[in-house]
């Protein structure tokens, strides 16, 4: 079998697993839903790992299968194809080697809920759709993968749909990433009229030719390449959660957790910078476009970590963890360094996935909390989980040794990314500001990620106290003084009816027959759910030093191989390894700031936060309320379309166009006419009669004109 | 097979004939009922079966007219029929849609049940008639015959309000369809023909494009209907009965786009030229504008009526974009939109069945008593957002394409009604189907049956299989297509 027929039966297991899944679940049951799709999708990691490693290691060169047509209007062609490179290569493994393992972990982890045929086809839909993302050749099939995944993130989001919260935050999920396809969409259509294609291949070589020209859009004239590459940008903000277009990545963590893990985390919310890497040729000729992406990645970075410090969700920490570590993939690509861009993302997916699905482990022990608030403690009764996400941690904080150059995972990458952004200082406007932004976004990461690990796994466990069923923990919060601010989802009326109730503690579940009526007694997971902790953890320690050599060292140019292009004047990553000592040093101190800090006052000053919570401190509202962005959205787009839509309708269609024609003057003589009240009274057959006189005579007239 | 076209647009009305006849044959209403829905199913798919002979047998590398048939009438007008790649798709989905309006209504509708068939069967000739006509005046006699059936099956077997719905299509289709037969008349009585390929290259004076123009636009832009002429639209979905507004919004409304690309584009390129800017903004208000105020509605049925009118946006902006992505992406979202405002009327038609209110506030949490009815509504739920891989997708990429060339204001505000339509959607969907049962009269509901299914079937494996392989279609108008935006490119000298 050659290796371009086993990558396309790759990327369409998941679609078969999906589709069996999806339509006889029912029929065929549980178990077997389940070990079809997660089967289907081993093969599937498994085919990708061969594809890696012969690219890696073997002598595969970049290939491109083409499947059927798509699109065929004039130059508009598009061709369903499965394309391997280095880069759709690494997202190969990353999304199938996470999407297996979210798979197994989702064994243990839905183990009660009553539609999991359904919930093991949505995994697998959304798993085939990032597949097709990856593989795409044409901007169409990009395009169609990138809201295939969306179409499964709704899904997934709103997978416990009896919630109102959950069916709020899909609808948001979705609504949010329109309208950063809104910007995509123009930005293909945009790119199709300058260049006459939306094939990559073809594409790419007449980029250059373009540079420095201009293009006319809506009333305006702009550098053509900057416009291309900022448009499709606004595509990348919306599903990778930048800021402005973020609000829904939170909310997002209503679903599932395993779904948090695999969509929200690994892999999805990748996509926007995939995006950026793969469109290199467009972004290296565009550096207004590639300051604005490096600037709102960094004040993603920054954002988003801030947020971060004063979530009580175990989960929106994580998701703010998220959205800032993406920042960080953000302003590497924005200042030239793809290569460590890609790594990050490839390394954050092993530690965030981990993080999340050691997360779901706490809920899961816990039965369905997810405030952090109510936990402590639990590093003796989940010992297997508290490894798992120590080491998720120290990964995800980036702490290493410089000099001996080792370090968990993220040490490897983030640090590239840091130097790439001191070192581009010299190319970049943005260089030094994102670089500063994410050496105090490090410390800040330190912090918040450490005070998840102690207030969840140290401390004095909460639980005990409370000897109540989980259902009843919000009144645990009625002693608790901290002002909190109602926020309504976006486009969401029916939660409105909830005022005042929303909280910022979300259960993960909502099937009841779990049987916990008692005293909460945490318990370690299945294995199900541990082996995925364990192999990812392997993940996390070693795919750093395994692959930076690969990803941004000596084995760059060779391992990429043209994937990412960077033009000629780009030496970010070749200057990153030459940066002064302090750059090397300044991360890991700001790590370990942040780590004491939050050791501090979690650990040492125990009740500390609590208090200062209390006081009310402006910054921590400001942090806590997430920089007001969800009200601000409200009051300019939720409230204003309402209120448009009532407008156009009850006063431009009904008192305007009615009044002045249909119901208008001409109407109401008709009405008053007694014989037509008679018609009225249901002979209607009498129009058709009248209509086809009408008819008949207009003929009449006509022959009758024509024929003198 | 000889004389194919006036077999296919004639053979409904023989079937309207057979179920008549059974009619009279029986002894009292209720026992006609069931041979004549019987007779009308029958007759539907046979011309299903011919339509799709007709398409098999025709060459779409070939732009001119193919299976023409012309008899000499009288006094210069004749029986002219003939099919390019455009009509012949149009033909196929009225064919196509006939058989599933029947069995939609196969039990939903118990009185008149033979008059009812009779109405379907004949509206079906006309609406064939108005894709096959190739003379002015036998198209002019099917388009506006159309207004007949469809009158009739909202006016008898529709809602509460019908007569106010039946009488506003009335007013607003005669309004535009007489200035239409007056141009028809200058134009036939100028020309010395009533042939539509004779007249189609005939030179129009620029001057006298310009009233023409209007003329048609006027029959053609409420047929569509386009922004500010559309308020009859939800009133007639809403009143009539579903297959009614299958039919409706399936076929009638695509009249008005069949016309643009049959008279306005390529008989008045410079008028369409000149009126361009225009159709353009009204296009992009009705995207917009009726994207909100369908956010808004409370009824199921009025609200997709709304999302219809936005989704006309597309096509229009297409057609007057005048170049192959425009116009193939016009037709394209015209049979599109055909399959899937099809689709979800029938999906209000299952829950009115059932509960028979259509107020989007009696529902609520559905998912968890009708999983596969909540499965296919998601489809076409998404269908109707525009979900790459669904049909929906392709028109709406396609004819933002096509305008680009044309106006980036038009794209950018068309662009941004692609957002308004998830909103609308998505919340329809949740409040209709999310959440828990709260309402008591919803907890005994059941899921679709296999009739129900049945008739989901095909419109669900054309959606996706038009969104996974448009070429289906888009090979077929290709060559007509490119014949129209070729004329029209050399006529506005671009």
């Amino acid at each position: 079998m050659t290796i371009e027929t086993l990558v396309t039966i790759g990327v369409f297991a998941p679609l078969l697993g999906a589709m069996i899944a999806g339509f006889f679940g029912r029929r065929i049951g549980n178990v077997a839903s389940q070990a079809v799709t997660t089967g289907l999708l081993f093969l599937s990691c498994a085919i990708a790992w061969t594809v890696f490693g012969q690219h890696t290691w073997g002598h595969m060169e970049a290939f491109t299968v083409e499947l059927f047509p798509f699109i065929n209007v004039g130059d508009f062609q598009s061709t369903w194809s499965v394309r391997v490179d280095a880069l759709s290569a690494v997202m190969l493994i990353v999304v199938t080697t996470v999407s297996s393992l979210v798979h197994l972990y989702s064994w243990g982890y839905m183990a009660e809920d009553d539609s999991r045929p359904r919930f093991f086809a949505y995994l697998s839909l959304f798993t085939f759709m990032m597949l097709a993302l990856v593989t795409a050749a044409d901007f169409m099939q990009l395009f169609f993968g990138w809201e295939g995944v969306g179409l499964a993130s709704y899904l997934l989001i709103g997978f416990w749909y009896k919630k109102p919260t959950a069916s709020a935050a899909a609808i948001k999920a979705f609504v949010v990433n329109r309208v950063g396809d809104f910007g995509f969409v123009l930005g293909i259509i945009t790119v199709f009229w300058m260049f006459g294609t939306i094939k990559f291949a073809e594409l790419f070589p007449l980029i250059a030719a373009q540079s420095g020209a201009g293009w006319d859009f809506i009333g305006q004239r702009w550098s053509a390449l900057d416009l291309a590459a900022f448009l499709l940008f606004i595509g990348a903000m919306g599903k990778s959660a930048q800021f402005f277009l973020h609000t829904w990545l939170p909310d997002a963590m209503e679903g599932p957790t395993p779904v948090s893990a695999l969509i929200h985390a690994a892999t999805m919310v990748t996509a926007g910078v995939y995006m950026v890497c793969l469109l290199s040729p467009i972004y290296e000729y565009a550096p207004t476009a590639s300051l604005i992406v490096a600037i709102i990645g960094g004040i993603t970075a920054l954002f988003a970590a801030t947020v971060g410090l004063a979530q009580n969700d175990i989960k929106r920490v994580i998701a703010y963890s998220t959205c800032s570590q993406l920042g960080y993939m953000f302003f590497a690509a924005g200042v030239g360094a793809y290569q460590a861009a890609m790594f990050h993302l490839f390394t954050h997916a092993f530690f965030k996935a981990l993080l999340f699905l050691g997360a779901g482990s706490v809920i899961h022990g816990m039965h369905h909390e997810q405030d952090m608030r109510n936990m402590g403690g639990l590093a003796k009764l989940l010992p297997i989980t508290y490894g798992a996400m120590m080491i998720g941690t120290i990964a995800i904080t980036g702490l290493g040794i410089p000099e001996l150059k080792w370090g968990f995972a993220g040490f490897y990458s983030k640090d590239s990314i840091l130097e790439s952004a001191f070192a581009s200082a010299d190319y970049s406007p943005a260089g030094l500001f994102v670089f500063f932004i994410g050496l105090f976004a490090a410390g800040l990461t330190a912090y918040y990620s450490w005070r998840l690990i102690f207030m969840t796994f140290h401390n004095k466990p909460v639980w005990k106290d409370a000897h109540a069923p989980v259902e009843h923990h919000h009144d645990d919060h009625a002693s608790d003084a901290q002002k909190e601010t109602h926020t309504e989802p976006l486009m969401d009326d029916a939660v409105a009816a909830h005022t005042g109730a929303h909280h910022d503690a979300h259960h993960d579940d909502h099937h009841d027959d779990h049987g916990h009526h008692g005293p909460l007694k945490p318990h370690e997971s299945p294995w199900t759910m541990l082996i995925p902790l364990i192999v990812l953890s392997i993940g996390a320690v070693a795919a750093g030093f395994v692959f930076y050599n690969y990803f941004v060292g000596h084995h760059e140019a060779e391992f990429w191989r043209g994937a990412i292009f960077t033009a000629e004047a780009n030496h970010v990553l070749h200057d990153s390894h030459y940066v002064p000592r302090w750059v090397l040093w300044a991360p890991v101190v700001l790590t370990l700031l942040g780590t004491f800090v939050a050791f501090w006052i979690y650990v040492l000053k125990e009740g500390m936060a609590r208090r200062m919570a209390e006081r009310g401190n402006i910054l921590h509202t400001f942090f806590y309320n997430k920089w007001f962005f969800d009200e601000l959205y409200d009051v300019i787009f939720v409230k204003s379309a309402r209120a448009i839509g009532d407008f156009f309708w009850k006063v431009g269609d009904v008192k305007i166009i009615d009044g002045l024609g249909p119901n208008g003057a001409a109407w109401a003589s008709l009405k008053s006419a007694a014989r037509l009240a008679k018609v009225q009274s249901g002979y209607v057959y009498h129009y058709a009669f009248v209509m086809l006189l009408g008819v008949a005579g207009l003929l009449a007239f006509a022959i009758a004109t024509w024929g003198a | 097979m000889p004389y194919i076209l006036s077999i296919v647009t004639f053979l409904p009305l023989v079937g309207a004939l057979a179920v008549l006849m059974a009619r009279v044959m029986a002894k009292s209403e209720e026992a006609a009922a069931g041979p004549a829905r019987w007779i009308a199913l029958i007759a539907s798919l046979v011309v299903l079966a011919v339509s799709v002979v007709l398409v098999a047998g025709f060459d779409p590398s070939n732009p001119a007219y193919q299976f023409v048939e012309m008899v000499p009438w009288f006094a210069g007008a004749s029986y002219h029929l003939g099919v390019d790649g455009i009509s012949i798709l149009f033909v196929l989905l009225s064919a196509f849609l006939l058989p599933i309006c029947i069995i939609a209504s196969w039990s939903s509708i118990k009185e008149r049940v033979a008059e009812y068939m009779i109405a379907f069967l004949i509206l079906e000739t006309l609406l064939i008639g108005v894709f096959t006509a190739l003379d002015l005046f036998l198209f002019y006699i099917f388009f506006e015959g159309t207004l007949v059936p469809m009158f009739i099956i909202i006016g008898v077997w529709g809602g509460a309000n019908r007569i106010y719905a039946a009488y506003k299509l009335f007013l607003y289709t005669l309004l535009g369809s007489v200035l239409m037969l007056a141009a028809m008349l200058y134009m036939a009585a100028t020309a010395g023909t009533s042939s539509i390929p004779e007249l189609t290259a005939y030179d129009w004076p620029v001057g006298v494009q310009t009233f023409l123009w209007l003329a048609f636009f006027a029959s053609f832009a409420v047929k569509m209907p386009m922004w500010p002429v559309h308020t009859w639209l939800p009133d007639a979905h809403v009143q009539a009965p579903t297959a009614g507004s299958v039919i409706l919004a399936g076929i009638l409304l695509k009249l008005g786009g069949y016309g643009f690309i049959r008279f306005n584009l390529p008989m008045f390129p410079d008028a369409s030229e000149y009126f361009t800017p225009l159709v353009m903004v009204l296009s992009v208000i009705a995207i917009i504008y009726t994207s909100l105020v369908a956010f808004r509605q409370t009824d199921i049925k009025k609200l997709i009526a709304y999302s219809s009118v936005a989704h006309m946006g597309f096509v229009t902006m297409g057609i007057f974009a005048g170049n192959d992505q425009g116009v193939q992406g016009a037709v394209f979202q015209m049979i599109s939109h055909g399959l899937i405002s099809s689709a979800l009327f029938l999906c209000v038609g299952v829950v009115y069945d059932r509960m028979h209110t259509r107020e989007i506030a009696f529902y609520g949490g559905l998912t968890s008593r009708m999983p596969w009815f909540a499965a296919i509504f998601l489809m076409f739920t998404m269908a109707n957002v525009g979900l790459p891989g669904t049909s929906g997708f392709i028109g709406e990429v396609l004819t933002m394409v096509g305008a680009y060339q044309v106006s980036t204001w038009a794209v950018f505000f068309a662009a941004s009604g692609v957002i308004l339509s998830a909103v609308y959607a998505l919340t329809l969907y949740r409040n209709v189907m999310f959440g828990e049962i709260t309402n008591p009269a919803l907890k005994a509901i059941t899921d679709i049956d296999r009739r129900e299914l049945l008739i989901f079937v095909p419109l669900i494996i054309g959606t996706i299989w038009l969104g996974v392989y448009p070429a289906a279609v888009l090979d077929i108008t290709q060559a007509s297509v490119s014949a129209v935006t070729a004329a029209y490119q050399t006529a506005i000298g671009g």
